[in-house]
């Protein structure tokens, strides 16, 4: 009987082992893989004097061999990810750096001027006009319940007008009861709210803040962008004084020369309600290109407070009256510096950011 | 909305002027988005025969054609090669221009001269077909006619009208004839009415009904009687094909007319296949189904996933109780009209607009009838419109009848609010004057009835304006009318003042100061997405509770960003990629957190009515500034910080570092920042963790980043971050003494604390300031940090002793802090 070459299989593992034990640096343990487990492994050899068995017994010694290969594998494994670990922690050991230590002016800070976001300038801007205009500037939070985007804004669930925005919805709660919202409007409804149960009112504010809708973006709209509301209720305010607004604000951030007109629109929380357009920057009123030989371009939509909208918050139509505007400010950016394509806007290119200050 | 000025012009007198005609359109809210001019260039062009055709030498692309116009032979180079001798086909001769204002001239190409040019039916602006000439071997006129007599094109304006969503009377040619009637105070006309005729009653031969009369205001059931299915006279044709509609038979076609024209759908059925000859309307039962003239199969009344939808479909059954269509969507292919139809039953109906709307969007289903219905069609309007479909139909066959008395079913009709308008609502409302006899002329032209009680007017909506309500909503309904025949333009304007200044909120205020130091300082300021896939969420929150986005665009962009690190890193690494990358990127963002993680919950109302508590997740504002130049590390961000703080007026913010402090920073380059008085943390900084600018920026594994993360919810809470005090300190008039203290600290202890300790020990202590800290490896975890310490007294010049006093004073106070002064 010819010796079994495989007797020397348990002094082969042992020896793996005892050797992967006294490895302790990951770079040995590489270094030690193919005498190991690898090509010039006794696996290897033993895996080709396998052929000098019996066929009855090559299936079972095969079988064996498999096994202790794959006990010196896992090993193999295992003391790898501790030596990793262990290099990683020792790393982060070397690498400690107590920041209460820091002394700021040893800091080099090279000095570079940097530049706000063109959506920031142009948010900026238009606050300023409506402040001295004597506005109040307040914020809404992004995602709202479906009764401040929709319903307190008299679209009741399924009314056709849902179908204007399209919504994003948020996985929470009962379906479609949270949603990023999808104008600043729902802002104007707290702001009511808030009001009426602090008697403050009235209220003259706008309302800056990022929006969302659920559109593929292309050059002419982001799925994320940038509105600014405008809420006024007081006593005795009407249609007219919504229109001297839109057109004292129009002045004061475009130019004199820029003129604005109303012409009747729907939106379910204002009636009556309008879009406004002003004179197109463009061409200046001859008529070009972008306001499609009109002279004009639409910017947002206006009107006077809905009695539903009212009736929502629980103020008494017969003594309070109010307006609200809303519009773009990406949009207002995109007039102003004639971009082409707003997605410009989030591609954060330094060489496009550096442009504005 | 497709609107023919030639039809417009058949109800009301319109002025010439097409400019005239958009502004006053939009004017009114009926937005102009495009005009096409139907037929224009096509006078120039006559219909010629070709006679010969002969090659050009040395031409292999073009040909010599000599046609016959009915002038004498003309020759005509020409590069189509789709006709023969004997075909005829579209010249524009010299001279003439074709649509988009291209005007043919006497060209010389290769010797030859070209005396026109033969044309193909998309250069006419006839089709989209351009692969030759268009062949007109069918068309029966002779040569030398116009293309406009031989098409029999009437020229015509089409505009693309926007209607908006309160406005369903608008929906038709009638109703945008009607606004423009009251604008210019003319009058509307009616369009040829049919009558009923014939020897037998509907009701002896037909049925209807209404099980469900919420679902249903109005059924109407007609007969028709010597129908002969064929095409449309071509002025039918020509309405529809302005109005984007393609002719399909006269019956079809006549409906569809009626539709557009008046705002009434109306669904033929031929009436063999009706079983019972009977319509009746009923809500769904579950498990039925029915296959839609698409050719799809629909499951029926099964709730949809919309707020509130419980899955209510309103369907048209036979005599049989067998669904034949989808009410006021989509019919089905069973009961279609055929060429073998000779007897039609003819459904006009209002349905409840909101059963409508919910059915069309669960099924995905949306046609012309579908989009008048959920808007709100008149409900008095179904026999006025079966009349104008029965005289629109005679004229293909002449021996139609309809058979008297057509059943006239009643579900729960709309109420028409009566509106009390005083004497000044309008005024108080629009601010500008309104003669009362010009609010009534106004009003009553757009169909409201009017009647004048002594100082009030009673004004009853017509009921094809659905859109009107009651009380005070409905006031500024019919308010708004008044307003917009009157003109916007017209109205007066003012500037409202009150007594309140307008100011910047405070989060607005602390934001600007912020943005402006981070700016100063070089940052630039980027936006990246809200919204980020699971991968992004797991690279700082692996596994954890995630705000999710139920109806994303993509996988990429379904949830929520709850840092904003990441989307920095991003924007770093491909700026770095363009070599341009070595810059300091800040961004303001909002973060959002799961209820179940965050430590408010913010509840409020939600769902139908408000009726529900609704739990949202918590937003926090981040300023984050990702600090990305060559050099930059942890040290950048304390030093940023430093400045921050200084702007921000902040008394006193502790930089203590700690390990693994938050997910994505550094595991031992991080630092919380914590005002002392409050305790509250206001933000963290430090260096990137390795590891994520690996994932997030493999290029650049090797660099450093620093990472600057504020809070400006804590920032902006003077609860969490305590101002310095607003009265004025007026440093001593004498001098102050310096002395500098060198102690050894051990790792545990905070320079700034003992700092802090340092300069409450004593009141003659001024300020300590760290200059100088030095490690090595005799000191071990412990570190020697000098202080530069200054004491002033208001009254006086220190003197040595007392100096001394408060030097031992220190040392003792370091001692407490286990710090000992180095020798
Ligand atoms: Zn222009």
């Amino acid at each position: 009987m010819k010796p079994n070459p495989l007797e020397s299989l348990d002094h082969v593992v042992r020896d793996a082992l005892g050797q992967l034990a006294a490895i302790d640096d990951l770079a040995d343990l590489n270094g030690a893989e193919a005498s190991l487990i690898g090509r010039r492994s006794a696996f290897t050899s033993l895996q080709k004097s396998l052929g000098a068995l019996a066929p009855e017994d090559r299936a079972r010694a095969g079988a064996a061999l498999q096994e202790a290969r794959r006990r010196v594998e896992d090993a193999f494994e295992e003391r790898r990810r501790v030596l990793d670990s262990g290099a990683w922690e020792r790393r982060m050991r070397e690498d400690r750096l107590d920041l209460g230590d820091v002394i700021a002016e040893r800091v080099v800070w090279s000095p570079r001027a940097g530049h706000p976001g063109l959506v920031a300038i142009t948010q900026r801007e238009l606050e300023d006009v409506f402040v001295a205009m004597g506005f109040s500037v307040a914020e809404g939070p992004e995602v709202e319940s479906d009764w401040y985007n929709f319903e307190a804004l008299n679209i009741p669930p399924a009314h056709p007008a849902r179908g204007m925005w399209d919504t994003f919805y948020v996985e929470m709660g009962e379906p479609e009861t949270v949603v990023l919202r999808t104008h600043t409007s729902p802002t104007q409804i707290h702001l009511m709210e808030e009001a009426l149960a602090s008697g403050t009112l009235p209220i003259h504010s706008v309302m800056p803040g990022r929006c969302y809708r659920r559109d593929t973006p292309d050059a002419r709209h982001l799925a994320a962008f940038h509105q600014v509301e405008g809420l006024v209720v007081d006593r005795g305010i009407a249609f007219a004084d919504l229109a001297g607004v839109i057109e004292t604000f129009t002045r004061a951030y475009f130019g004199d020369d820029i003129e604005a007109r109303l012409r009747p629109a729907y939106f379910p929380f204002t009636e009556p309600s309008a879009e406004f357009e002003i004179t197109c920057t463009i061409c200046r009123g001859a008529g070009c290109r972008t306001c499609s030989q009109t002279g004009w371009i639409e910017l947002g939509g206006c009107g006077m407070l809905d009695p539903a909208v009212f009736e929502a918050v629980g103020l008494d139509p017969e003594v309070w009256s109010g307006f609200a505007f809303g519009f773009g400010i990406d949009r207002c950016a995109q007039m102003r510096h004639q971009i082409a394509d707003m997605r410009a806007l989030t591609e954060n290119d330094v060489r496009f950011l550096e442009q504005f200050s | 909305m497709k609107v023919s000025l030639n039809w417009l012009r058949e109800f009301v007198d319109l002025p010439e002027s097409l400019e005239e005609l958009r502004d006053t359109l939009d004017d009114l809210g009926l937005v102009v988005e495009g005009i096409t001019h139907v037929g224009e260039g096509l006078e120039d062009v006559v219909v010629a025969r070709v006679n010969e055709i002969r090659a050009i030498p040395g031409a292999d692309r073009i040909r010599l054609v000599v046609v016959e116009a009915g002038g004498g032979p003309l020759e005509i180079v020409c590069g189509a090669s789709n006709f023969e001798v004997g075909d005829r086909v579209p010249l524009a001769p010299v001279g003439a221009v074709l649509p988009g204002g291209f005007a043919i001239e006497r060209r010389s190409l290769r010797g030859v001269v070209s005396n026109g040019m033969l044309c193909s039916a998309r250069e006419l602006g006839l089709s989209d077909d351009h692969v030759g000439l268009m062949i007109l071997n069918d068309v029966p006129a002779p040569t030398g006619v116009t293309l406009l007599e031989a098409l029999q094109v009437t020229p015509d304006v089409v505009f693309d009208i926007s209607v908006e969503g309160n406005r369903p009377d608008a929906w038709s040619i009638q109703g945008v004839a009607r606004d423009l009637a009251a604008r210019y105070g003319r009058a509307l006309r009616v369009p040829l009415l049919g009558s009923p005729s014939g020897d037998r009653a509907t009701a002896e031969v037909a049925g209807a009904g209404i099980d469900s009369p919420e679902l249903c205001q109005r059924l109407t059931v007609s007969l028709l009687r010597g129908v002969r299915v064929g095409p449309s006279p071509t002025w039918v044709a020509q309405r529809l094909s302005a109005a984007g509609m393609r002719p399909i038979s006269n019956v079809v076609d006549a409906s569809n007319l009626v539709m557009l024209e008046l705002g009434q759908p109306t669904h033929p059925y031929d009436a063999d296949h009706v079983a019972g000859r009977t319509l009746r309307v009923r809500a769904a039962r579950a498990g039925e189904s029915l296959v839609t003239l698409d050719g799809v199969a629909r499951e029926l009344a099964r709730a949809g996933r919309g707020l509130g939808d419980t899955g209510v479909d309103c369907v048209i059954v036979d005599g049989r109780d067998r669904v034949l269509g989808l009410a006021g969507i989509m019919g089905g292919a069973a009961s279609e009209i055929s060429d073998a139809t000779s007897e039609v039953l003819l459904e006009a109906a209002a349905f409840d607009p909101m059963t409508i709307a919910r059915s069309a969007k669960r099924h995905g289903l949306r046609s012309e009838a579908s989009h008048r219905f959920e808007r709100g069609v008149d409900p008095e309007l179904a026999l006025v419109a079966v009349a104008r479909f029965v005289a629109v139909l005679s004229q293909s066959c002449p021996d139609l009848q309809w058979l008297p008395a057509p059943l006239d079913e009643r579900g729960v009709m709309p109420s028409r609010p009566t509106i009390h308008l005083r004497e000044d609502d309008v005024e108080r409302a629009l601010g500008t004057r309104i003669e009362s006899s010009e609010v009534r002329r106004i009003l009553e032209a757009l169909n409201f009835s009017v009647l004048d009680a002594t100082g009030t007017l009673e004004v009853t909506a017509p009921s094809a304006r659905g859109d009107v309500r009651e009380a005070a909503a409905g006031r500024a309904d019919v308010i708004e009318e008044v307003a917009r025949i009157h003109s916007y333009r017209a109205l007066q304007r003012r500037t409202p003042t009150w007594a309140e200044p307008g100011v910047l909120s405070d989060r607005q205020r602390l934001r600007r100061r912020l943005r402006d130091t981070v700016v100063d300082l070089g940052a630039l300021e980027v936006w990246t997405p809200t919204l980020g896939s699971d991968e992004d969420f797991d690279l700082l929150h692996p596994g954890a509770k995630r705000v999710r986005i139920t109806n994303p665009l993509s996988a990429e962009e379904s949830v929520m960003r709850a840092s904003l690190i990441v989307g920095l890193l991003r924007a770093w690494s491909r700026n770095l990629e363009r070599q341009s990358g070595d810059v300091v990127l800040a961004e303001f963002g909002t973060v959002f957190a799961h209820p179940d993680l965050a430590g408010v919950s913010r509840r409020t109302r939600g769902g139908a009515g408000g009726a529900l508590e609704v739990d949202l997740p918590a937003e926090n504002e981040r300023l984050t500034v990702l600090l990305g130049r060559v050099d930059d590390d942890a040290r950048h961000a304390v030093a940023l910080w430093g400045v921050i703080v200084d702007r921000l007026g902040l008394a006193d913010v502790v930089v203590r570092s700690r390990d693994a402090l938050a997910p994505g920073l550094h595991v031992t380059r991080g630092a919380e920042l914590v005002d002392r008085s409050s305790g509250a943390v206001l933000g963290v900084l430090g260096e990137v963790d390795p590891r994520l600018v690996e994932s997030v920026a493999p290029k650049f594994a090797s660099r450093r980043v620093g990472v600057l993360d504020l809070d400006l919810d804590a920032l902006g809470d003077p609860q969490r971050a305590t101002r310095r005090s607003s009265l004025a300190h007026v440093p001593s008039r004498y001098p102050s003494a310096r002395m500098d203290l060198a102690f050894v600290v051990p790792g545990d202890v905070n320079a700034a604390d003992l700092a802090h300790a340092l300069a409450s020990s004593d009141e003659l202590v001024e300020s300590v300031r760290v200059f100088d800290v030095y490690r090595n490896e005799i000191l071990g975890a412990a570190r020697s940090v000098a202080y530069a310490v200054s004491l002033s007294a208001p009254d006086r010049t220190l003197g040595e002793a007392e100096i001394a006093v408060v030097r031992d004073g220190l040392i003792q106070t370091a001692t407490s802090w286990r710090a000992s002064l180095r020798a």
